[in-house]
């Protein structure tokens, strides 16, 4: 590559409005694009965060969420004195037997939505630190009381500390707020496990979580569970892999749909840059010939022009990620196939988005110039220094 | 004098629409070093294609050319290319210059194809710009520069690698008399003070008249010398 880098850069330069048209064109590609990218992590990230590395959680074999998992009293029983579960001081085993139901509140944009309801044991704020009282009160232990998690309180009508909400036949008050930091309790309402096993008429949980102290000690528990025939129904796995498996399907939807989208888009761009390029071409034919004329090979030229293009595509990608990363401050709530309930998310960026959008634009350069920088280099000199 | 150049027999045909159009009919010349040549003739009478064959940008249908003892018709795309850059400069009658480069970038160019490095290129595109009397232009685009300061630019691009040939297509075909006078002068220079083998193609026949030889082509036909004005 013999061409300086001076001409490439300032041929760029020249055309201001072309180019800017087509950065602009690129620009908004590599915006959705990342956009895509940044939902579906963000998913992922909230669901993750939602488990504890240390924590292990047990539920039913067959079920695919905690709702459709039934865990009855004498296994939970037996689960509950595994050796493997660590102790607080006063030698109680670090669990939380849950029972999730799943209600309709209507939401403050207008329709209704489906809004996870936990009842957690005592232990369940010790086990998920995460967990902090951000405003009013813990509900009393043996009361109709609920905190709800702060992305409830923003999203839905009546989820204010003091309203009342109605479900299983009774009238439960609202005490307090509860943050989960950007996990998906934070899209949940919290209650005394008791009562609500009460309200509904259940007597079994639905998942058992524990705190181990070394997390290596899951693969002992698969192997111990599998073996005994009062377990061999129940699933342990790690608490964070577990909410990681239920943000795949929707991850997976925002990331086929969203890419396939994108897909499309790009085709519009990579056209917009081929015919940036074209135009290019056309433009310096003369500038080719005599720049062939002088000495320079067939491949140079083509190199140029394909570096041209794809500069004009690495500034589109920039400014695309640029604008796309304002959307961390952008948070959404849509119903996560994998718990069947709303979930509050944040856009995410990552390292490997960031790498991934940049690629994706320069690509989008080197498709779109392709054509253009190869007929450049194919030009015969005579005809190009004709064509003055 | 040593032979510069030698055509022999040259004969080039382009095809169009399946027809074949000669364009040089077996033209033979010989152009000893350090000669000025002028090719004169009417449009499409095939003196720019004569001249594109001796500088290596176009190849002849038969024929041999030789320059300073190699056969450039038989040489490959890449070598030809190579072979320009150290053999030939040139010069176009609308300049060529690069419109986004300064002055200095644009006899800078050629350089880059040579194994100089930048303080060497610096010296070489100096010299060149001052033998042309633009040395306090060198910061200067193409478009501050009036036509005859942008041909007296491209002229230093040619002589910047310091080849022993330069080819000129119409020099001053785009000039007005004055900066026409100018260029020719600064051409006689070049040969006559570096020894530089110069042909020119011309319509002009002030031009042709500063050089030391002038031919004439008509469709296709080199006319013997005798024949000359």
């Amino acid at each position: 590559m013999k061409i300086p880098f001076s001409y490439i850069a300032r041929n760029f330069i020249a055309r201001r409005l072309t180019t800017s048209i087509t950065v602009t064109g690129v620009a908004l590609v590599v915006f959705v694009f990342a956009a895509v990218l940044m939902m579906s992590y963000g998913v992922q990230k909230t669901l993750v965060s939602t488990g504890s590395a240390n924590n292990v959680i047990i539920s039913r074999k067959s079920a695919t969420s905690e709702i459709s998992s039934i865990i009855d009293r004498e296994t939970a029983n037996n689960i509950l004195t595994l050796p493997a579960i660590s102790r607080g001081a006063d030698g109680k085993p670090l669990a939380t037997t849950d029972a999730v139901v799943i209600i309709n509140i209507g939401k403050k944009t207008g329709g209704i939505s489906n809004v996870t309801v936990r009842g957690v044991s005592r232990q369940a704020f010790t086990i998920r630190e995460q967990i902090k009282l951000t405003e009013g009160r813990m509900f009393t232990w043996g009361a109709r009381e609920l905190v709800v998690g702060g992305a409830i309180r923003d999203r839905f009508k009546g989820a204010n500390i003091g309203d009342k909400v109605k479900f299983a036949g009774d009238m439960w008050t609202i005490v307090g707020v509860i943050d989960g930091e950007h996990s998906a309790f934070d899209s949940e309402i919290w209650g005394d496990i008791d009562q609500l096993l009460q309200a509904f008429n259940r007597s079994d949980f639905s998942t058992i979580t524990f705190r181990v102290d070394d997390p290596a000690v899951l693969s002992q528990l698969k192997t111990q569970f599998a073996s005994d025939p009062r377990l061999n129904q129940f699933e342990p796995e790690s608490e964070r892999r577990y909410y990681e498996k239920q943000s795949e399907a929707l991850s997976m939807f925002i990331n086929i749909l969203g890419i396939f989208i994108t897909i499309i888009f790009s085709v519009g761009a990579m056209i917009g840059a081929m015919i940036t390029m074209y135009a290019a071409v056309a433009n310096r034919t003369v500038e080719i010939g005599t720049l062939r004329a002088l000495g320079f090979q067939r491949f140079s030229i083509m190199m140029a022009f394909l570096i041209e293009s794809m500069l004009i595509a690495l500034v589109g990608g920039a400014l695309g990620l640029f604008l796309a990363s304002f959307l961390q401050f952008v948070s959404l709530s849509t119903l996560n196939f994998g718990s069947f309930s709303e979930l509050q998310f944040s856009f995410s960026l990552s390292p490997i988005i960031i790498i991934l959008t940049i690629l994706f634009a320069v690509v989008m350069g080197l498709v779109g110039g392709f054509l253009p920088s190869f007929r450049a280099a194919r030009l015969q000199i005579v005809n190009a220094l004709r064509s003055a | 004098m040593p032979t510069a150049i030698s055509v022999e027999n040259v004969y080039k045909s382009y095809m169009r629409d399946k027809l074949e159009v000669p364009v040089l009919n077996n033209v033979s010349l010989t152009i000893q070093e350090g000669e000025f040549i002028a090719l004169m003739g009417p449009s499409g009478s095939g003196k720019t294609t004569l001249l594109n064959i001796i500088a290596g940008i176009d190849r002849p249908t038969r024929g041999r050319v030789l320059v300073q003892g190699t056969d450039i018709a038989t040489l490959s795309e890449a070598t030809l290319a190579k072979w320009r850059s150290r053999h030939v400069g040139f010069i176009f009658q609308f300049y060529n210059l690069i419109p986004v480069l300064t002055a200095y970038e644009n006899v800078e160019l050629p350089l880059m194809l040579t194994p100089l490095n930048k303080a060497q290129r610096k010296d070489q595109v100096e010299r060149a710009l001052a033998m042309v009397g633009l040395a306090d232009r060198m910061k200067h685009y193409p478009k501050q520069l009036s036509g005859g300061q942008e041909q007296r630019v491209a002229i230093a691009r040619a002589i910047a690698s310091d080849p022993d040939i330069l080819v000129a297509d119409e020099p001053t075909g785009d000039l007005d008399k004055r900066s026409a006078d100018d260029i020719m002068t600064l051409l006689e220079r070049l040969n006559q003070e570096l020894g530089k083998t110069i042909v020119m193609v011309t319509h002009d026949p002030a031009a042709a008249e500063r050089a030391g030889t002038v031919r004439h082509l008509e469709k296709g036909d080199l006319l013997p010398e005798e024949k000359m004005r």
